[in-house]
């Protein structure tokens, strides 16, 4: 970023960081922006840097290089108490000593309201998640999915200006996790500032955030909405994340030259470096070479290995081009399928997608 | 168990063969090789204080407890334990933070320099004492010529003697506590407002209570049977610096009965102590 750039962004609204942490053979380089009421997810698989780039915007860790701004101000060397950042704990932290309402309170208490005053405001805050009767509970009592609205109300109560939530969802059961999940979107939704969000889940990133980062081995390697991330994903990663077969390769026309050798038919006409992705549900299999078949994507491909996905069968393959295919049941049963059987698979152009890098 | 019960064992052991399992059984599974040592040690243990409450002088007890000598010496020891115990608290504890919430070079080698008191003879931290802090001392010396302190052979050195030998023990403690504790409450309570300081005394500190008490009992404990650095250092004036120990080793050489009755009282003490401490350590089976 230039200095002009810098300049202009200095005393813009919302957030504006370049975190750089090193850590040994560990390097974490992210570039974050967004405008205030944005919730961003930070996406990425474990130990990506996800987690330190959370602590690095809450000033847990500091800044090997780059740059922190939020609603214009320098926060690269402010202290995590003088900074207007709440945090919620991916197991909550809730202080073990002290009631539900205390721990809300103990943030207005710190930024020097009166015992009365802070309390005051931790019963609305409560009152506001649903939790008023919960007040004198200790933290041991209270459910999972109380203890998260004890967390989110305890962050909330300082007024962030940036609201940094690590795998909020992730201590609780399925069960719970619907409700909370519906609730905390409702609460991201009205929060007015920047919120930023780490998970490894991809639905709890679609569900509660505009916008995805998803970050592999300390940098971002792709950023957007979730339903473009979803559609076009551009890492193995994310491609597994969101159940797609991804490749990379020369576009030609409709044709699709893999790096590794096969070529694809697509239905959009591109030139160069291209992504081409199609869900494990578009492939067909055949014990046979098909005779006749429309079909021109077919490959020679061996069974490495099955599994049950839901209702269906995932069948992973390995051979001419490494995919995966989703079966039902009773088709797999009667291909009599098992690990090292030579099968031919198929896709339809039409149900191909490719996009350029 | 009983004699018959070893004696047969034993025998059984050198029969070996097919019945060796039995034998290793005996007494409810305890091997005997482990039983044996077991039962003297615990007899070992005993047999001294069973002794102190046999030849105890019971019939002149209540005269020699409410001597003067006696209530003095009590009385001295019960204070400057708690006020040593006291100087432990202020100073160990964030010493005990320090070690282990901190990085800094050199930290192992500091622990190691904090535990040396443990270790080290009491008599030896005594001279240390006087040469550090007695009136020609190395730091005492100022303390005379500037503020006319003298600390050698005064309530305050005894003090200072028994908090030198008892602070290990409350900083170990304490600083075990911690590093069992989540530092991350700590954090939590940063990223709310809380300078690490006002974290420190709302959050860790009410975390770590249970810690900081036992930690307390052991210090003051070790206070109160403290001898060689207090002798050494503080001396031995009735009223001013004998304590409780120095008592009853120094009428033990001209009056034996009163020599009793002082151990007891100091038995009757420790009882309480580890009465107070039943729930933490007594119940850990």
């Amino acid at each position: 970023m230039t200095d002009t750039a810098d300049a202009q962004l200095t005393g813009s609204q919302g957030l504006d960081a370049h975190l750089v942490v090193d850590r040994g053979t560990f390097r974490l380089d992210v570039e974050l922006t967004a405008a205030p009421g944005d919730v961003v997810a930070l996406l990425g698989p474990n130990g990506a840097g996800k987690t330190t780039a959370l602590r690095a915007l809450a000033g847990l860790v500091r800044l090997t290089d780059g740059h922190l701004r939020l609603d214009g101000a320098e926060l690269d060397r402010t202290p995590p108490e003088s900074r207007p950042v709440g945090v919620v704990f991916q197991d909550y932290l809730l202080f073990p000593h002290l009631t539900a309402l205390d721990n809300v309170a103990f943030g207005p208490r710190c930024q020097g309201a009166t015992k009365a005053e802070s309390r005051a405001v931790a019963a609305e805050w409560l009152d506001r998640m649903g939790l008023a009767e919960h007040a004198g509970a200790k933290p041991r009592s209270l459910s999972g999915g109380q203890a998260q609205r004890v967390a989110v109300a305890r962050a909330l109560a300082t007024h962030p200006r940036l609201l940094l939530l690590d795998e909020p969802l992730a201590a609780l059961d399925a069960r719970t996790r619907l409700d909370v999940r519906a609730q905390l979107r409702r609460h991201l939704a009205e929060f007015e500032a920047v919120a930023v969000l780490v998970t490894h889940d991809p639905l709890d990133a679609m569900v509660l955030a505009d916008r995805l980062v998803v970050i592999e081995q300390g940098t971002i390697v792709q950023e957007g909405t979730p339903a473009d991330i979803a559609r076009h994903p551009r890492t193995d990663y994310i491609a597994q994340l969101v159940g797609l077969n991804l490749y990379k390769g020369q576009a030609d026309g409709h044709t699709v030259t893999l790096d590794t050798g096969p070529t694809i038919t697509t239905t959009e006409n591109l030139q160069g470096e291209v992504f081409v992705a199609f869900p494990p549900s578009a492939v067909t299999l055949f014990r046979d070479r098909p005779v006749g078949a429309s079909a021109r994507n077919l490959w020679h491909c061996e069974v490495a290995g099955l599994e049950t996905h839901g209702d269906q069968i995932r069948v992973d393959l390995t051979g001419e081009l490494p995919l995966a295919a989703d079966l039902t049941t009773p088709a797999a049963a009667e291909l009599d399928l098992h690990q090292g059987a030579s099968v031919w698979a198929a896709v339809k152009a039409t149900q191909t997608h490719s996009y350029p890098t | 168990m009983t004699q018959l019960d070893t004696s047969d064992a034993a025998a059984e052991t050198l029969k070996g063969g097919p019945r060796r399992r039995r034998v290793r059984m005996t007494g409810r599974g305890v091997p005997l090789p482990l039983l044996l040592p077991a039962l003297v040690g615990l007899a070992f243990l005993l047999l001294p204080l069973l002794a102190l409450l046999v030849r105890a002088p019971w019939r002149s007890l209540p005269s020699q407890l409410t001597s003067t000598e006696v209530w003095q010496a009590l009385q001295l020891s019960l204070f400057s334990a708690t006020a040593a115990t006291a100087v432990c608290l202020v100073l160990g504890v964030p010493l005990a933070w320090l070690l282990a919430r901190t990085e800094f070079p050199g930290r192992g080698f500091v622990r190691a320099l904090v535990t040396l008191p443990l270790v080290l003879p009491p008599v030896v931290g005594g001279v240390a004492l006087l040469l550090a802090l007695g009136r020609n001392g190395v730091v005492g010396q100022w303390l005379d010529s500037w503020f006319g302190i003298t600390l050698p052979f005064t309530t305050t050195g005894v003090v200072i003697a028994e908090a030198f030998v008892a602070m290990p023990f409350l900083v170990i403690s304490v600083e075990g506590t911690l590093r069992a504790a989540d530092p991350r409450y700590e954090e939590a309570a940063q990223t709310l407002g809380a300078s690490r300081f006002t974290a420190f005394r709302r959050v860790t500190l009410p975390l770590i209570a249970p810690g900081i008490a036992a930690g307390s009992v052991l210090a003051w404990a070790r206070a109160l049977g403290e001898f060689g650095a207090t002798i050494t250092f503080a001396g031995n004036f009735p009223g001013r610096t004998q304590t409780m120990p120095l008592a009853v080793y120094l009428a033990l050489q001209n009056d034996p009965e009163a020599a009793i009755a002082l151990s007891l009282v100091l038995l009757a003490v420790s009882i309480a102590v580890l009465a107070g401490l039943r729930d933490r350590w007594m119940t850990t089976s």
